[in-house]
C-alpha cells in the first residue's frame, strides 16, 4: 500500500490531533467536570441544583466520549504513551475512572427520589466526579512535565519506580488547582450562557471571578517553577524523524530549564501562554458586561491556551523519564506504525466532521436558556 | 514476571468485563425495539405506541447508564493492567477501538441525550431518526469491539518487527474483514437482541399476571415475541462455529470444547454427553452423533478435524521454530545489520509467540530442553472440562430460546398471551440469556488460553509491571463501587417497573413545552 504522506509529518500530525483531542475533552467536557465542582456552591435548593444539572444533563453523555476517544486515539497512534502513561500512574487512573463512574450514575439516579438525602448524596457524587478528576488530570500534566519515574529494557518492557503519593509534589499539587480552576472557571462560563440569570447566576459569577484571577496567578507561577525547577529534556544527538519507534534507538539528556527552548526557536509559540492569561481576562470582562457569550468565549481561549502550552513547550517530548533520560518518550520514537498513523488519520479525516456536525446539530435542538420553571415543569428533565 | 500480578490482572479483568456485559446485552436489543415500537408510533400515529416507546426508554436509560459507566473501565484497562500487551499489539488493536469511540460511542451518547430530552423539541420523525441513531450508534460499537477482539483470536494482517519490538499491521482490510470477528459480531448482537426481548417479554408478563397496564403489556409482548425469535434462530445458526477451523488455537478451542483427544476418521462425531478426565487423556461414558462435528466444523464429509494430541505435537514444533527467531531477534538487539539473522528470523517469524510460552519457566528460550518444550507445548490446551460444560450449558439455552420464542410467536396469535402458565414461564426466563451470555465470554476468552492473542503473545507476557498491593487495591475498589451501583440499580429497575408506563411528575403545573400523554 502506497502511503502519500512521509512517517515524519504524520507523527507531527498525530502529536497536534493529540492535543486536538485533549483541548477537545477539556472544552466540552470540561466545562461538565466544572459544573459538577460548582454544584454544591452555586445551587442552594434543590430546583436550584436541578437547574444546573440539567445545564449539562443533555450533553455530558456525548462529552465524555472525547474522554474515551482520547484513550482509543492514545492506544492507536501513541501505544507506548498509552501503555506507560496508565499503568505508571496505576492508581492515581483508578481514582479518575472511580470519579468518572459515580457520575453519569448520579445524573441518573438523583432524580429517580424524592428523598432529600438521597439527592443530597448524589450531589456530592457529582462534586467528587467533576472535582477529583479535574485535579487528577492537573497532577498528571505537572508529572508529564516533570517526568515519570520509568525505563524500558531491550523488549521495551516498562518497569514503574514511583508511587501514588510520590505524584503529589508542590508542583504538581499547583498544577493540579490550576486544572481545577480553569474548568470551574470554563463550567461558570456555559452556566453562564445555559441558565437564567437569577441567584444561582449571581453566585456562579462570584465563584468565576475568584477562579479566574486563581487561574492566572496559578499559571504564571507554574510557568516560573518550569522555568526555575530543572524541568526539561533535550534531545542529544540528530534524530531519524522517520526511524522505527523505538525508544532505545534515540537518546536525551535532563536540560534545566530545557521547556522553554522551543519558545526561542519558534517565537510564534508564545501565542499559547499568552491566551491562557488573556483568556481569563477576557471572561472577567464578559462578567463584568453580563455577557454570557463573551465570557464563555474567555473560558474557551485560557483552557486552550493553557493545555497548549504544555505541548508546545515539550515537543518533540510526550512522556519524559525522570530516572532514565534514554527511555523517554517522543514524537519520534513513540508512535505507532506508519501504515496504522495513516489509516488512523483517513478515519478521523471522515468521521471527526460527521461528529462535530451532529454535535452542532443536538446543541442547536436543545438550545436556548433553561428557566427555574422549566425545572418544574418539564417531565424528561432530571 | 510476577504470576500473581497476571492472575489477579486476569481476575480483575473478567469482573469488569463480564459486570460491564451484564448491562452491554440489554442496551444492543432495547434499542432497536425502541425503534421497532416508535416505528409504529409514527406509522399509526397512536399515541400508545408513544406511552410504550417511552416507558421502556426509561428501562433503557437506567441501564443504558451503567453500561457507559463500567465501558470507561474497559478503554483504559488494556493500559493499566496490561500494558506490555498494549505495546506489543497496540498498532493493531488500538485502531478498531479509536474507531469505536469516532464513529459508534459519540453517536449512541450524543443521540441518547436528544432521545430522551428532545420528546417535545422536533418532530415525530426526527425523534424516530435519533432513537435509530442511538441504536446504531450502540451496534456499531460492538461491530469494533468484536473487530479487536476477533483479531485477539485470529491475529490477521500484521506481523512482528524486530526493530520496534511489537506487532505491526501489514493488512488493515484482512483486520477489517477477519471472518471469526463477522461471525462473532452476529453472534453477539443477536444474543443481546434475544436478551432484550426475553426482557421485554418478562416484565410485560408480570404486568398480565396482575392484570396492569394490559394494553401495554400485550403490545409489547407481540414486538418482543417476533423479534426475539428471529434474533433466538440467528444465535444459533449464524452462530461462532465458522471460524473455528482457521488457526491451530481455533482448532485447538473446538478440539477442546468436544473433548477431543485424538485426531478422528472423517467426517468426525459430535459428543452430545460425556466426562473429559484431564489426567487420562480421554472422555468417559461420551454419547456421540456420527458426522454432525466434521459437517458444523469444516462444512463437509472429508474434511479432518484435529484432536488435542496432535495439536499439541504441532505446537512443540512451532516452539522449536520460534526459538530460531527468538534468537535471531536477539542477535538483531545488538547488531541490526546481521544478514544471517535477519534470514533466520524471516523463515521463523510466524512462530516467535510459541518461543515465548517458555518464558514462564526460562527467563531465556534459547536455554529450554526438549522436555520443558513439550511442557510448554502442553500448555497450549485450555481447560478441558470447563469449555466442554460451558459450550454445552450455552448451546442448550440457545436452543431453549428458541422453543420459547416459537411457543410465545404461537401464544402471539392463537391465545393473545391468555395462558397463565406461559407468563409465569416468561417471568422465570428473564435471567437466562445474561447466563448464557456470560457463558459465552467465559468460553470465547478462556478457550484462547494461554494466549492473550492467539500464537502471538502469551497472556502472562501481556501483564503490566505493577505490585499485587496495587492490584488487589483496585479489584478491591472496583468490586465494592460496582457491588453498590449494581444494588442501586436493581432498585431503581423494580421501581420503574413497579410505578408503571404511567408518568408522574413532581410539582403538575399544565405550562408550554410538552404535551400531556394521554393516561391508558
Amino acid at each position: 500500500m502506497h502511503i502519500p504522506l512521509d512517517y515524519e509529518t504524520l507523527r507531527v500530525i498525530w502529536w497536534a490531533l493529540l492535543g486536538v483531542l485533549l483541548i477537545g475533552f477539556a472544552l466540552t467536557d470540561g466545562y461538565d467536570l466544572g459544573v459538577g465542582a460548582l454544584l454544591p456552591f452555586v445551587g442552594g435548593t434543590d430546583q436550584e441544583r436541578r437547574l444546573v444539572i440539567n445545564a449539562i444533563a443533555p450533553h455530558w453523555e456525548g462529552h465524555q466520549v472525547w474522554f474515551i476517544l482520547g484513550g482509543g486515539a492514545i492506544f492507536a497512534a501513541w501505544p507506548f504513551v498509552y501503555a506507560v502513561s496508565f499503568s505508571g500512574f496505576y492508581l492515581a487512573m483508578f481514582l479518575v475512572l472511580a470519579a468518572l463512574i459515580l457520575r453519569p450514575v448520579a445524573f441518573k439516579y438523583r432524580s429517580k427520589d424524592t428523598d432529600a438525602g438521597w439527592r443530597s448524596r448524589w450531589d456530592w457524587a457529582l462534586f467528587v466526579g467533576g472535582f477529583v478528576p479535574a485535579l487528577v488530570f492537573g497532577v498528571a500534566v505537572g508529572n508529564v512535565l516533570v517526568g515519570a519515574p520509568f525505563r524500558l529494557d531491550s523488549d521495551l518492557r516498562m518497569t514503574y519506580e514511583g508511587t501514588l503519593l510520590g505524584l503529589f509534589t508542590p508542583f504538581t499539587l499547583l498544577t493540579g488547582l490550576l486544572s481545577v480552576a480553569m474548568l470551574a472557571l470554563h463550567g461558570a462560563g456555559w452556566l453562564a450562557v445555559k441558565i437564567e440569570d437569577g441567584p444561582v447566576l449571581t453566585r456562579t459569577r462570584a465563584i468565576a471571578r475568584i477562579a479566574a484571577l486563581a487561574s492566572i496567578a496559578l499559571f504564571l507561577i507554574g510557568g516560573v517553577m518550569v522555568a526555575k525547577g530543572g524541568m526539561g529534556l533535550a534531545l542529544t544527538s540528530a534524530v531519524d524523524t522517520q526511524g522505527p519507534s523505538n525508544p532505545l534507538m534515540s537518546a536525551s539528556v535532563a536540560a534545566p530549564g530545557g521547556w522553554l527552548a522551543n519558545y526561542g526557536a519558534h517565537p510564534w509559540m508564545v501565542l499559547a501562554p499568552a491566551l491562557g492569561l488573556l483568556g481569563p481576562l477576557v471572561a472577567l470582562a464578559g462578567i463584568a458586561k453580563r455577557s454570557g457569550a463573551i465570557n464563555l468565549i474567555g473560558t474557551a481561549l485560557a483552557t486552550t491556551g493553557i493545555i497548549a502550552t504544555v505541548g508546545l513547550s515539550m515537543f518533540p517530548f510526550i512522556l519524559p523519564s525522570s530516572i532514565d533520560p534514554r527511555s523517554s518518550l517522543t514524537v519520534w520514537n513513540a508512535s505507532s506504525s506508519h501504515m496504522t498513523l495513516f489509516i488512523m488519520l483517513i478515519c478521523t479525516v471522515i468521521f471527526l466532521p460527521v461528529v462535530l456536525g451532529y454535535t452542532a446539530w443536538v446543541m442547536k435542538m436543545l438550545g436556548g436558556r433553561i428557566t427555574l420553571r422549566d425545572v418544574q415543569t418539564n417531565p424528561d428533565f432530571y | 514476571m510476577d504470576m500473581a500480578v497476571v492472575e489477579l490482572s486476569r481476575l480483575q479483568f473478567a469482573l469488569t468485563a463480564m459486570y460491564h456485559f451484564l448491562f452491554v446485552p440489554l442496551t444492543l436489543g432495547l434499542s432497536f425495539m425502541l425503534v421497532i415500537m416508535e416505528s409504529v408510533y409514527v406509522i399509526t400515529k397512536r399515541p400508545i405506541w408513544r406511552v410504550i416507546t417511552r416507558f421502556w426508554g426509561k428501562l433503557f436509560g437506567i441501564n443504558f447508564v451503567l453500561g457507559v459507566a463500567t465501558g470507561l473501565t474497559m478503554e483504559f484497562e488494556f493500559g493499566t493492567n496490561w500494558a506490555y500487551y498494549a505495546h506489543y499489539v497496540g498498532d493493531i488493536f488500538g485502531a478498531p477501538l479509536a474507531i469505536e469511540g469516532l464513529m459508534a460511542f459519540f453517536l449512541e451518547a450524543t443521540m441518547v441525550g436528544v432521545m430522551f430530552f428532545g420528546w417535545d423539541r422536533m418532530s415525530r420523525r426526527q425523534h424516530l431518526l435519533v432513537t435509530f441513531l442511538t441504536a446504531l450508534g450502540t451496534n456499531l460499537s460492538a461491530l469494533w469491539i468484536l473487530i479487536a477482539n476477533g483479531w485477539m483470536q485470529n491475529p490477521v494482517g500484521a506481523e512482528f518487527n524486530p526493530q520496534t519490538m511489537r506487532m505491526e499491521v501489514t493488512d488493515f482490510k484482512e483486520v477489517l474483514f477477519n471472518p471469526v470477528a463477522q461471525a462473532k459480531f452476529v453472534h453477539t448482537v443477536s444474543a443481546g437482541y434475544v436478551c432484550a426481548s426475553t426482557f421485554v417479554m418478562g416484565v410485560s408478563a408480570l404486568y398480565l399476571l396482575r392484570g396492569k397496564y394490559t394494553n401495554i403489556a400485550r403490545r409489547s409482548m407481540m414486538v418482543a415475541s417476533a423479534f426475539g425469535l428471529a434474533s433466538a434462530l440467528s444465535v444459533v445458526v449464524l452462530g461462532d462455529e465458522s471460524g473455528y477451523a482457521l488457526t491451530d488455537n481455533q482448532k485447538m478451542k473446538l478440539a477442546s470444547i468436544e473433548a477431543m483427544w485424538e485426531t478422528e476418521e472423517a467426517p468426525a462425531a459430535i459428543t452430545l454427553v460425556g466426562l473429559p478426565d484431564v489426567a487420562a487423556r480421554t472422555t468417559h461414558g461420551a454419547i456421540k452423533i456420527p458426522y454432525v462435528m466434521g459437517l458444523i466444523g469444516t462444512r463437509s464429509l472429508s474434511g479432518k478435524i484435529d484432536g488435542i494430541e496432535e495439536l499439541v505435537l504441532s505446537a512443540d514444533e512451532r516452539i522449536h521454530s520460534g526459538i530460531i527467531a527468538y534468537d535471531a531477534v536477539e542477535t538483531m538487539k545488538a547488531d541490526r545489520a546481521n544478514v544471517p539473522a535477519r534470514a533466520a528470523f524471516e523463515a521463523h517469524k510466524r512462530d516467535i509467540g510459541y518461543a515465548m510460552l517458555l518464558k514462564r519457566y526460562v527467563a531465556d528460550p534459547r536455554k529450554a530442553d526438549d522436555g520443558l518444550i513439550l511442557k510448554a507445548a502442553w500448555d497450549t490446551v485450555p481447560n478441558v472440562p470447563v469449555m466442554f460444560f460451558l459450550f454445552r450449558g450455552m448451546a442448550a439455552l440457545g436452543f431453549g430460546f428458541i422453543a420459547y420464542f416459537a411457543m410465545a410467536f404461537y401464544c402471539a396469535s392463537a391465545c393473545r398471551f391468555s395462558k397463565r402458565w406461559f407468563l409465569k414461564l416468561a417471568v422465570v426466563m428473564i435471567p437466562l440469556p445474561w447466563i448464557a451470555i456470560e457463558a459465552g465470554w467465559v468460553l470465547a476468552e478462556i478457550g484462547r488460553q494461554p494466549w492473550a492473542v492467539d500464537g502471538v503473545l502469551p497472556t502472562f507476557l501481556g501483564a503490566s509491571s505493577l505490585t499485587v498491593a496495587q492490584v488487589w487495591a483496585t479489584i478491591l475498589g472496583f468490586t465494592a463501587l460496582y457491588g453498590t451501583l449494581a444494588v442501586i440499580e436493581i432498585r431503581l429497575m423494580i421501581a420503574a417497573i413497579r410505578k408503571g408506563p404511567i408518568e408522574h411528575h413532581e410539582p403538575i403545573a399544565q405550562a408550554q413545552g410538552f404535551a400531556p400523554l394521554p393516561a391508558e
